[in-house]
This record gives structure tokens, sequence and C-alpha cells, in this order.
């Protein structure tokens, strides 16, 4: 499979807006954590956290280019599409109003009560602070490590261009954290889940279908077809789901 | 710790199971049955479509729940 761009603008694209998502989410607590216990327990946390990423995805990344393709194809589209496919199906629901919207806001003031409420502050290191801290930045990170890895996998070059794609989400949202100081509510999140739940379904059903043998008409710019047709039906979807509530 | 994030990780792959379930079985249908019956361009766009009909099919089951 020739890598061109209809794969890596795609590839960049979905592994910075996932990224984006899960940063904000990571940001949410880790200012909690730095407002009601302290800065320094909060940055180490988030810094030990996001190294410990940095070598899971540097090793993980190219050991799959030791596995045949095909088979990582298949293994990693399917897992893409159950990704995207979960995604994209929470995403139609909040837009339907099924299931409510993810409120940052109110995220925040849970976070900082329950810190609050755990007491025990101490001049040096606050191992709450330092716990919490890596502890939302390895489970948002990990996601984004999947995802890198994942966009990453589809064929020869794209590892570079997903992590770049994830590397400036991080960099947005720590500069926007600093400038802001206060969780990122007004990011329209679920639209950008709906977003990436459609690249990652279309990206997902395209390297399954490599995976298992299928010619795609079109070759490689299919997954731009693939990822239309999510996105229609996912659209269509949502005023069905708000009819049938 | 360390099984906190492990679950999560799996988490974010099945939250429902009947719907993680479907997406597995048609892309294992896709891929074991379909090329005895319709040529790759079909598989691939029978693939696609299978996954599109989960995708709604779903989504508007919960909506009804």
């Amino acid at each position: 499979m020739d890598i061109n761009w209809a794969h890596i603008g795609p590839t960049v694209l979905a592994s910075f807006l996932a990224s984006l998502v899960e940063f904000v989410e990571a940001l949410t607590v880790v200012l909690a954590v730095g407002v009601t216990r302290g800065w320094r327990g909060a940055i180490a946390g988030t810094v030990l956290a996001l190294l410990v990423l940095l070598v899971m995805t540097a090793a993980l990344g190219p050991a799959l280019t030791l596995i045949p393709l095909a088979i990582v194809q298949l293994a990693v589209g399917g897992l893409l599409v159950l990704f995207g496919l979960r995604w994209l199906r929470k995403a139609i629901l909040r837009s339907a109003g099924i299931i409510p919207l993810h409120d940052e806001a109110a995220a925040f003031a849970k976070e900082t009560s329950l810190l609050r409420s755990m007491g025990g502050l101490t001049r040096g290191w606050d191992r709450i602070a330092v716990a919490t801290s890596f502890k939302i930045t390895m489970l948002e990170g990990v996601e984004v490590v999947f995802i890198v890895i994942a966009m990453g996998a589809g064929g020869s070059g794209l590892l570079i261009p997903a992590a770049m794609g994830a590397l400036v989400a991080l960099l947005l949202v720590v500069v926007l954290g600093l400038v802001v100081h206060r969780p990122l509510s007004r990011i329209p999140e679920n639209t950008l889940k709906f977003g990436v739940g459609v690249l990652l379904s279309g990206f997902g059903t395209f390297w399954v279908g490599e995976g298992i043998g299928v010619q795609w008409p079109g070759a490689d710019w299919s997954v731009l077809g693939l990822v239309a047709a999510f996105l229609l039906v996912a659209l269509a979807s949502v005023p069905a789901c708000r009819r049938n509530a | 710790m360390l099984r906190t994030i492990f679950e999560e990780f799996l988490a974010i792959f099945v939250d429902d199971i009947r719907f993680a379930v479907s997406i597995i079985a048609w892309i294992a249908i896709a891929g074991l049955a379909l090329p005895l019956m319709v040529n790759p361009t079909w598989q691939g766009l029978l693939l696609g479509l299978g996954l599109l009909i989960i995708l709604a099919e779903s989504a508007w089951r919960r909506a009804r729940a």
C-alpha cells in the first residue's frame, strides 16, 4: 500500500483531534490537582506519565513493523473500528440528547471537591497530587498512544505524522491551560468526538479490508469514501434517534 | 493503579457488549464467508455497509431503551 496524502492528511487530523479531546480531559483533572493540592505534585505526576507514554509509543510503534502488515492491519483496524464506532455511537446519542454532554466545568468542580476532602496536605511532595495527575494522564494518554500507534501502523511512514498530530494537540492544550488556567469547557468536545469517531471508523474499516484481502474501489482513496459514508449515516442517525427517544 | 489503567484501556473498545460482538462478528463474516460468495470489491462494500447498519441500529436501539 502506497502512502499518499489520502492517508497522511486524515492520519494527522484524526490523531490531532482525538488527542485534543483526551488531553483536555486530562487537563481538567491536572488543573484541579494543581489548584487544590499544589502545582509541584500536579506537574511532576503529569511529566512522569508523559515520559512513560513516550517510551511506550517509541517501543510499540516500531515493534509493529516486525509483524506482517496484513495481520497488523486486520488487528489494529479491528480495534480502531471498535474504538471509533464506540465514540461515534456515543456522539450520536449525545447530539440527539439521549445521553448528557460531557461537562468539563462540572468535572472540575467534582474533582476539586474530592481532592479537598482528602486532606493531608504537606509542605513537601504531595503523594496524592503526584498519583492523581499521573493516573489521569496515563488513563487519557494510553488512548492517545493507541490512536497514534494504530494510525501509524496502517503503513510505513504514518507513525511520525500521527505522533506529530498528537504532539501538536498536547502543546496546544498545555498553552491554553497556562493561558486560561481553567478547564477548557468551551471546546466543543462532542463535535470533536463525532469527527474523530467518523475518521477512525473509516480508517479502521479500510484497514480491516486491507487485512482480509479486499479490493477497494479507488484503492487508497476509498478511505475518504468510507469516512464520508460514516459521516452521512451518523448525521442521519441523530434526528432518527431523537424521534425514537 | 495499573489494574485501573488496564481496565480503562479495555473499556475504550467495549462499553456495549452486543455492539462490540456485532462488529467483531461482521468483520469475521466479511473475512471468512463473504469471499466465498462475492468478488473482493463487493466484499469491501459489504464490509462497510454492514458496519454502517450496525452503527445505526445500535444507536437507534439505545435511543428507544
